[in-house]
């Protein structure tokens, strides 16, 4: 059992404040006036909603469609009548409003059909599939659907499965009732994972201060006969971090620029595993979750609460102090502040902690940077913050990516230790969310260049195309004419035996030989009549010599066509057709 | 609405409580400097600390930047002090005032303020003022100085012209210039014989200061405020060269010991090399930024033409930390295999 730790650098460690919530059981939250369900819980694809106002839903029933391979379905809480499906304030720091389904609960709570299954007589595909139908994402907080973390790399071996029960976030305590409470089920639900990743070791990390916990797991696990083992880390701030406690339990760094599977490694939650289990054991979609309520209440607590629950009402339930202004959904390390009570609770939604100025006072005035180091000594990346600070504040912001800025995890240890006050976190995401838009920009830029590129060809396209079909029209017309003469001249040729008009037309139309090579004269005709085109159209712009001739011109042109008619009278007609094709 | 931004929990430090802190480890030092040398000190640094508030006010005033906020975050009487304890205590009045206002307003306030600055203020007026009256700033007193407090404070405003009999030079500036006076008949054993102002190990009462300034550090160090870096690498570095030129002759070269606790070594170790503002920020960068200023402030101090060199080799160190930071940077969290 005795396991090589390592150590990952920076961390800090805040007042825990987890006491409060332990000291009562997991209990159930009533059923709320309504429930707000949003669609989009998961990172990924937008689900489509399959409900409309005024359709009758039962608990557990599919309310949202996985829109595209990430993305999760979303289900009914309860069951009731559909309210509406509108746009409604989010916990979300933006204080945006998203497309919500509202339902109003009919009190019987009646589930959907539930089918129970043996996953292991399902083929692998097929799990990730229930999975994702049961709307199972990462419970941790980063809600990234688990379907999509549950197909090892093709090159590399999976080596450690880590499954997340670090909970490092000050006041948070859901997991550890989880794991205290249900470990069973969350050991189930490991083997799950276990089995379609097919880990060499898979190792369950507990921070030290959850000895219950634990114990608890071990025991499950001893229980069931499984191979997992759980080990306890070192309490420290953000070892809960999924690349913290990667480090901590297999010495692996993953940074942004990979993922950890190509390293060998895949993280889970252990509330991710319970819903797993319950998804494909007992056909149970994700429909709630536990969460924390502590902070300026009277009395702090766990619930088992339905997702779509509107904060103020579940927070009442803990009975918030007079003098609560706010909701910090998260623990107070990577929080915020939810912009309306009414927003409702949702998957990533882990802890609620009423929010008072005696709690958490206001932030001291923002003093200048002095370069103390602090802050790059309490990074667990070993980033410099305050060079991204500097350069983030000049925007200067290809700078801020040459010190790493994507490698920051916005874990806000620099932030806590920073003796100026500083909220350098906040300076990181800005300056993050102004490469993305400046990305985006470039993108949209791009795009609208091959766009017009791209029209730019086909319109030239279209011109040749054009042009093509007429020729080929005109040399149709061409040969047609030619025949006709040729046809015309072989007739005079032979009543008139005249060898000058016959070799007259078989030069000007050598249609005479027929048939055999028609397609190749009809291509001599389509360029002869593209000639005659050309020379019209010349003509057309260009004085003739033939205009504004003088008397004695003139008389000399029409002494010379007397004498032509007196020569070739026979010849007029037939010479007509060529004589108009050769202008 | 607004909404504050987490983190919510905040350690419990701020700028104010950094530089009381590093007041708070200067304390052992000045006691010792009071009880060997006199109370001369005392009025120094009240002086430099009036001054150092005044000129900050000002200047914040002028930039229209929040007096109080500004003036509490006791960087200004860090400066003060730093300068007070480089000074020669019973230097006139007027000198320190100069040396002070000269810090505050052109080396810290013209470049910005607080964290701006990119020397170390307190050297820039030691550098400053030995320049324009070297005279006057290496005239130390002696160890055991039978002045009464009165008396001293009568030569430091102007009444009493006796500066020349209460002061001399400096313990370091005395063996420079005996040991090149009489080149090669002298030796430093001989010199610290024979004169009152060596002790047994350095400078007669100074060695005693400067313990006191180690002590301070060391408690800084236990607090984190400051980390190893810088005062291993600038004593080291001190002690490796003056080491292996003391072996080299120990007739011509004073002691590694001799070195290390005399002028200003203590107090550059763990109070000027370790600013943040104008220093190194890396730990490797910490280092090299260290044991160079430790090097130039052991040359300047022995073959060049000043008493100490601490101050010109940060100063010039001080030029080099940006390049230095730039060259040092750690590699980050997954990157640290270059295959």
């Amino acid at each position: 059992m005795l396991m090589n730790l390592f150590k990952f650098k920076g961390g800090v460690k805040p007042p825990t404040n987890k006491t409060q919530s332990l000291t009562l059981p997991i209990a159930q939250a009533p059923l709320p006036s309504r429930l707000i369900v949003p669609l989009h819980q998961s990172i990924g694809g937008m689900p489509q909603p399959v409900v409309q106002a005024g359709d009758k839903v039962l608990k557990g029933q599919l309310i949202g469609e996985a829109d595209g391979w990430i993305s999760s379905a979303v289900h009914a809480p309860t069951s009731g009548t559909v309210l509406e499906v509108a746009m409604h304030v989010q916990p979300h720091p933006s204080g945006l409003d998203a497309m919500c389904v509202v339902i109003e609960p009919d009190g019987k709570d009646e589930w959907i059909t539930r089918e129970t299954l043996d996953y292991k007589a399902l083929k692998p595909e097929e799990v990730r599939e229930r999975l994702q139908q049961a709307g199972v994402v990462g419970l941790g907080g980063a809600v990234f659907p688990t379907h999509g973390k549950l197909t090892a790399s093709k090159t590399v071996e999976m080596e450690e499965m880590v499954i997340n029960g670090a909970e490092c976030e000050p006041f948070i305590t859901c997991d550890d009732l989880l794991m205290r409470e249900r470990a069973e089920e969350v050991v189930r639900g490991i083997g799950i994972f276990r089995d379609l990743l097919q880990p060499k070791k898979v190792l369950i990390g507990i921070e030290d201060n959850k000895p219950e916990a634990a114990a608890a797991m071990r025991a499950a696990v001893d229980a069931l006969g499984e191979s997992f083992l759980v080990v306890p880390v070192p309490t420290l701030y953000p070892a809960g971090g999924a690349k913290q406690l990667i480090r901590v339990l297999t010495g692996k760094e993953v940074p942004a620029s990979k993922r950890s599977t190509d390293l060998g490694v895949q993280c889970f939650n252990v509330a991710t595993a319970y819903t797993a289990w319950r998804a494909i054991a007992h056909g149970e979609p994700v429909v709630s979750r536990l969460v924390t309520l502590t902070g300026n209440v009277g009395e702090p607590r766990n619930y088992e609460v339905l997702i779509g629950t509107p904060m103020d009402e579940l927070l009442a339930l803990a009975g918030p102090k007079p003098d609560t202004d706010g909701i910090v959904m998260g623990g107070p390390m990577m929080g915020f502040m939810v912009p309306n009570g009414s927003a409702p609770v949702v998957k990533a939604t882990n802890c609620l902690i009423a929010h008072s100025t005696k709690l958490f006072p206001p932030k001291a005035p923002e003093m200048p940077c002095i370069r103390c180091g602090s802050c790059a000594e309490a990074c667990p990346h070993e980033l410099q913050p305050f060079e991204m600070y500097w350069f983030s504040r000049a925007k200067n912001f290809g700078k801020t990516q040459e010190y790493h800025i994507f490698d920051c995890i916005e874990c806000g240890c620099c932030s806590f230790v920073c003796p100026s006050r500083i909220p350098l976190v906040q300076y990181f995401r800005f300056a993050k969310s102004e490469i993305w838009a400046r990305e985006r920009e470039k993108k949209a830029a791009d795009t609208a260049k091959t766009r017009f590129e791209f029209k730019q060809l086909r319109e030239e396209r279209e011109k040749a195309e054009k042009a093509e079909k007429l020729a080929k029209a005109a040399a149709a017309q061409a040969a047609k004419k030619a025949a006709e003469a040729a046809a015309a001249a072989a007739v005079s040729a032979e009543s008139a035996g005249t060898e000058q008009a016959a070799s007259v037309a078989s030069t000007e139309a050598p249609t005479q030989t027929v048939a055999v090579d028609a397609e190749k004269e009809a291509k001599k005709a389509a360029i002869a009549a593209a000639m005659a085109r050309a020379k019209a159209q010349r003509e057309a712009v260009q004085p003739k010599n033939t205009e504004a001739l003088t008397a004695a011109q003139q008389h000399a042109i029409d002494d010379i066509e007397s004498r032509r008619s007196v020569l070739a009278p026979e010849s007029q007609d037939a010479a007509a057709p060529g004589s108009e094709k050769a202008e | 609405m607004m909404f504050a931004p987490a983190p919510y929990l905040l350690k419990d430090v701020s700028v104010s409580k950094v530089m009381t802190q590093v007041c708070l480890a200067l304390l052992p030092g000045i006691a010792a400097y009071v009880w060997l040398i006199g109370p001369a000190i005392l009025i120094q640094l009240l002086l430099a600390s009036l001054t150092a508030l005044l000129a900050e006010g000002l200047m914040l005033r002028l930039q229209g930047k929040p007096l109080g906020l500004f003036l509490a975050d006791g960087s200004a009487i860090v400066t003060a002090w730093l300068i007070a304890l480089a000074f020669p205590p019973l230097a006139p009045w007027w000198l320190i005032v100069t040396g002070t206002a000269f810090a505050i307003v052109v080396a810290k306030q013209l470049y910005g303020g607080l964290g701006q600055n990119p020397f170390n203020p307190a050297m820039i007026a030691f550098a400053v003022c030995i320049v324009a009256f070297p005279a006057l700033m290496s005239q130390w007193p002696p160890a055991g100085l039978d002045a009464s407090f009165i008396e001293q404070c009568k030569v430091i405003f102007g009444f009493s012209p006796r500066l020349d009999a209460l002061s001399g030079a400096t313990p370091l500036d005395a063996m420079k210039t005996g040991l090149k006076l009489a080149e090669g008949t002298s030796s430093v054993s001989h010199l610290m014989a024979n004169s009152e102002i060596y002790g047994q190990l350095a400078g007669r009462g100074w060695e005693w200061v400067a313990t006191g300034y180690l002590i301070g550090g060391l408690w800084m160090w236990h607090r984190k405020l400051i980390s190893w870096h810088v005062p291993t690498a600038f004593i080291g570095a001190i002690l490796a060269i003056s080491g292996a030129l003391w072996v080299y002759d120990p007739s011509q070269f004073a002691s590694p010991i001799f070195h290390l606790l005399s002028g200003g070594s203590m107090l550059g170790a763990f109070f000027i090399a370790t600013d943040p503002v104008s220093g190194c920020t890396t730990p490797r960068g910490k280092l090299i930024f260290a044991a160079g200023a430790g090097l130039l402030a052991y040359i300047i101090r022995v073959f060049g033409g000043y008493p100490d060199g601490v101050a010109f080799a940060v100063l010039l160190l001080n030029l080099c930390a940006p390049v230095i930071d730039l060259l040092t940077q750690p590699a980050i969290f997954g990157m640290k295999d270059k295959s």
